[in-house]
């Protein structure tokens, strides 16, 4: 009995996970080309001297993605024998892509041109040896710039 | 109050030094919401409640970041970092800090 319902929770989880990160990945890909013109650079020092921008300030994001039973159990298993876990590589890459596209939205609702010094955190919400699925928090936050009249 | 993360503000010129200003908070969301992300967490996706925290946490820890800034007489704070630790489930830390600098406009050169 304990068996089946494992089995039949491993399957469900399979389901609803894989649907979810399909579609999120459909709306990261739609988002991401939307916003491509909003540029993000990992430097910065660059254009503290620069006279031809009009305006700075901060803009910041984060994401709290789990990760299913399914993956999960997966993980666990690739924990044994070592190797990529690539259940939970898709994770993150969602988390960080998704973090980095609400900044961009933040930046471009303000009119910014660009994005500079993006910084990228993550930290795992369970602290170490709790019994839950992990939660993965993804912070980006970066300078948005505004220039003076860019033709 | 500027914030930037550089380690200026660009088209403005650093005119005073104040240090290093902070702010955290710690964090907890309610029981209901705890147990609605232990149901997302199961069936994957994006834990919505955990998400507003995290983003609250982190205005909250800027809010006190700049109040003290501005206790000081900065009118802006550069160099900005966050750092977030988990603290227990459900609960988590976000530290804001940065230097607290008095900016002026560069005057062109006539």
């Amino acid at each position: 009995m304990e068996t089946l319902i494992l089995i039949s929770c491993l399957v469900i989880c399979y389901y609803t996970g894989s649907t979810i990160e399909k579609k999120h990945y459909e709306n990261i890909k739609a988002r991401e080309a939307a916003l491509s013109k909003t540029l993000c650079m990992t430097y910065g020092k660059a254009f503290s001297r620069s006279t031809k921008i009009k305006n700075s300030y901060l803009v910041s994001s984060s994401v709290v993605i789990g990760c299913d039973y399914f993956k999960a159990f997966l993980a666990y298993f690739r924990n044994l024998f070592g190797g990529n876990i690539s259940a939970y590589e898709s994770v993150l890459d969602r988390g960080k892509r998704e973090a980095i596209l609400r900044m961009k939205e933040q930046a471009s609702a303000r009119k910014a041109h660009a994005i500079i010094n993006t910084k990228i955190e993550t930290v795992m919400l369970d602290p170490l040896g709790s019994k839950e699925h992990p939660k993965v928090c993804v912070t980006a936050y970066g300078t948005a710039i505004e220039y003076n009249n860019l033709d | 109050m500027i914030l930037t993360n550089i380690e200026s503000v660009p088209g403005k010129k650093v005119v005073g030094h104040y240090g290093m200003v902070s702010g955290s908070t710690v964090r907890a969301t309610h029981i209901g919401r705890d147990l609605l992300a232990g149901v997302k967490n199961f069936f994957g996706g994006e834990i919505e409640g955990y998400t507003e925290l995290m983003d609250e946490s982190r205005k909250e820890a800027t809010q006190r970041m700049i109040s003290s800034a501005a206790a000081m007489g900065a009118n802006a704070v550069v160099n900005v970092r966050y750092a977030t630790s988990a603290i227990t489930t459900g609960a988590a830390e976000v530290y804001a800090y940065g230097t607290a600098v008095r900016v002026e406009d560069i005057q062109p050169k006539v």
